[in-house]
């Protein structure tokens, strides 16, 4: 499927956003998104959620004879691939550039690092060796690929175990799990990706880019580190032109992110590996049953509501007072928070439905009705609508049997209505409250 | 290799050369009489071909066409008898489409594109000997092309590549070089405004050592920079005598 090109309304907002510093999710520029880490029952098994971005690692391992020209190391595999199920766009045949260049990236980042040690994989110079190979999955895309991709890949080696094995002369005992513990890979360091996103032709630069970021940007720099500070590996990609300075300010910036992601991933090992011994139970089915499918609960974005209120009222006194047109129907009214979270500016307009309805609630009424709220609050309408009868009485009902029919005036009287319905609806202003729970009622019941 | 250093005590590297020390460029531009723009680069022991073919018309799906900028499509090929040992590569391997895509991306940033919307420019590069440094013998193979087939551009790009051993930077690193192991960066740089079209970096390198290495990097391509365009005014320059001004 073709992907939903984005329009450009959307895209001016995001960049108008960018310039002012806002993000969508109310991120700061240096943020990144909530990293959860789970652990399969396997070892070698996890999965990485980078805010909804989720990758899959599994660490597999094989005996098989070395390469000609390194005879005594072992080898190491690397496959990301990108599921059919991570976004609409992504076919068999169609994503070959991304796929291409993600995964030059990471093995670039894993391999060329030497953050495996290779030699410590050999059992036999020249005839047997360890491979080791990392499969990636992306489950869900929704932006920043790369660096989701690469906590996976080293928290799945960091976790994985081989199986155990020993030489005796020329007798290679390979041992089982029963038999022998696993032995974990030895790791010298975690090189862990961060990207950044360059808006404007490189004047704004954004920390893990999500996927409406990513459509806009103009290009993304991927900084690779491990907490020691040593840069694994730079790739500029996307066509932007970067300076030099600006360069060595995201390496610095990637020095302290890389710092707490490696905090967050030690952390996570540590807990799988205590809730492991101490024979708890350990698995994705116990991580991730604890977000229940009767349970809504969204996260709880981190904007500051507090001042809501002022802030509106900021803006729209400072705001371009509006045109004629729109001064008739929009009365600038003073926004009101219901609820911490939520807040609403106006009362909307009238519902002009309640002209139609007059009509069939009158032979609703001679009907006769069983509830009385019903009753009520068509007396509200009634009474509303008789109102604006009395004012003005541009709407003509035909009292005809067959059918209902509402003449309306030609041109002048559905503006005239309008603005009488609003001004009634303001005179009613203190009584909406009520009218609108009881509305509520209804529909409830 | 156990026992070879790269930088001795006296400042020389294995091939003699000091450490920001570039190796002999020598290049030549319109070398097929064929495509509408080519040229051919020595670096030191690295050579490269690059051919240009365009601007015209899109070839194969019209709905690649961009409404607003020419396509540009790079294609990146080394020969079996490039490297030390003979490798049978097929031609859609990773390292090969990675290499077109940064050759495209680094192109693309620095063409005029929008001059010539809903068409199509080909490069195609193809590396005879690899000794080290090919993605900057490629970029500067096809910087020459693209001059070479009068497609206007921001600027020269010129790339060279970087290392690091012994608190020394290294310029233009050879192929003993690079398969030591250590920290090695590749940038190609518009010299008049200083900006970097393409930065890649591989290996672990320490980021206080970060600056160095990209400083002698730029100050080797800005060294590039002032031999291809010596090599541009001479083509000109026999051209011209050729056609009798």
């Amino acid at each position: 499927m073709k992907e939903t090109p984005l329009s450009n309304c959307e895209r001016r907002f995001l960049l108008r956003a960018i310039e002012e510093k806002k993000r969508l999710d109310g991120r700061q520029t240096y943020d990144y998104r909530n990293i959860k880490i789970t652990f399969g029952t396997d070892y070698g098994c996890c999965i990485v959620e980078l805010g909804k971005t989720r990758v899959l690692g599994q660490v597999s391992c094989e005996l098989v004879s070395p390469k000609l020209n390194r005879a005594t190391e072992g080898i190491l595999f690397f496959n990301l691939e990108l599921s059919q199920m991570a976004a609409p766009a992504f076919e068999p045949g169609r994503q070959s550039d991304l796929l291409v260049k993600l995964n030059r990236l990471l093995e670039r980042c894993l391999r060329n690092s030497k953050c495996i040690d290779t030699e410590s994989l050999c059992v036999v110079a020249g005839e047997k060796v360890w491979q080791i190979r990392v499969d990636l999955h992306l489950l869900n895309h929704d932006g920043n690929i790369i660096d989701a991709a690469s906590i996976a890949a080293i928290v799945a080696l960091c976790h994985f175990r081989r199986p155990d094995v020993s030489v005796q002369g020329d007798e290679v005992t390979l041992y089982t799990p029963e038999e022998r513990d696993p032995v974990p890979l030895s790791i010298h360091h975690m090189p862990i990706c961060v990207s950044f996103a360059f808006f404007q032709q490189g004047t704004y630069l954004l920390v893990d880019p999500n996927e409406r970021e990513e459509r806009v940007m103009d290009g993304l720099l991927v900084i690779a580190m491990n907490k020691h500070r040593e840069i694994c590996t730079i790739q500029s990609s996307g066509g932007i032109m970067l300076l030099k300075d600006q360069v060595l300010r995201c390496s610095k910036i990637a020095g302290v992110k890389v710092l707490e992601i490696t905090e967050l991933i030690q952390k996570a090992l540590e807990n799988d590996q205590k809730v492991r011994k101490e024979g708890g139970k350990f698995g994705f089915a116990e991580s991730i049953a604890s977000q229940r499918i009767t349970a809504f609960k969204m996260e709880k974005a981190p904007i500051d509501t507090s001042d809501v209120e002022e802030k509106a009222e900021e803006i729209i006194a400072e705001a371009e007072p509006p045109s004629e047109v729109f001064l008739n129907l929009l009365r600038v009214s003073k926004p009101v928070l219901w609820t911490p979270g939520t807040a609403q500016i106006g009362e909307g307009i009238e519902n002009s439905w309640g002209d139609l309805e007059d009509s069939e609630k009158e032979e609703d009424d001679e009907g006769g009705s069983d509830e009385a709220i019903i009753l009520d609050s068509i007396k509200m309408d009634t009474r509303e609508v008789s109102n604006i009868g009395s004012q003005d009485a541009p709407i003509v009902l035909s009292d005809s049997e067959e059918e209902e029919m509402i003449i309306l005036e030609p041109d002048k009287n559905p503006k005239k209505i309008r603005t009488q319905t609003i001004s009634a609806k303001q005179e009613k202003a203190p009584s909406k409250k009520p009218v609108k729970k009881r509305k509520k009622k209804r529909a409830a019941n | 290799m156990a026992g070879l250093e790269l930088l001795s005590d006296q400042g020389y590297r294995v091939d003699g050369r000091r450490a920001g020390e570039l190796r002999k460029i020598q290049a030549r531009m319109g070398v097929f009489a064929q495509a509408d723009g080519s040229a051919y680069i020595e670096q030191g022991n690295t050579k490269a071909l690059a051919v240009v073919y365009g601007p015209h018309e899109i070839r194969g799906s019209r709905a690649r066409a961009l409404p607003d900028r020419a396509l540009v499509n790079c294609q990146y090929s080394s020969a079996t008898f490039s490297t030390g040992e003979r490798k049978r590569r097929p031609h859609g391997d990773r390292k090969s489409c990675e290499m077109g895509l940064q050759l495209r991306q680094t192109f693309e940033a620095a063409i005029l594109t929008q001059l010539h919307p809903r068409s199509q420019i080909d490069i195609y590069v193809q590396v005879l000997q690899a000794d080290g440094g090919t993605y900057a013998a490629c970029v500067n193979a096809a910087t020459l092309a693209v001059l070479d087939a009068g497609i206007p551009m921001r600027d020269f790009v010129c790339a060279c590549s970087a290392g690091f051993v012994d608190s020394t930077a290294l310029a233009d690193l050879s192929h003993v070089e690079e398969a030591a192991g250590g920290p090695q960066l590749a940038l190609a740089l518009l010299p008049a405004s200083g900006q970097l079209a393409l930065l890649e970096m591989d290996a672990r390198l320490h980021e206080d050592h970060l600056e160095q290495v990209l400083e002698a990097a730029a100050r080797a391509a800005r060294d590039v920079h002032t031999l291809l365009d010596r090599v541009v005014r001479q083509h000109v320059r026999e051209a011209s005598i050729l056609l009798g001004d």
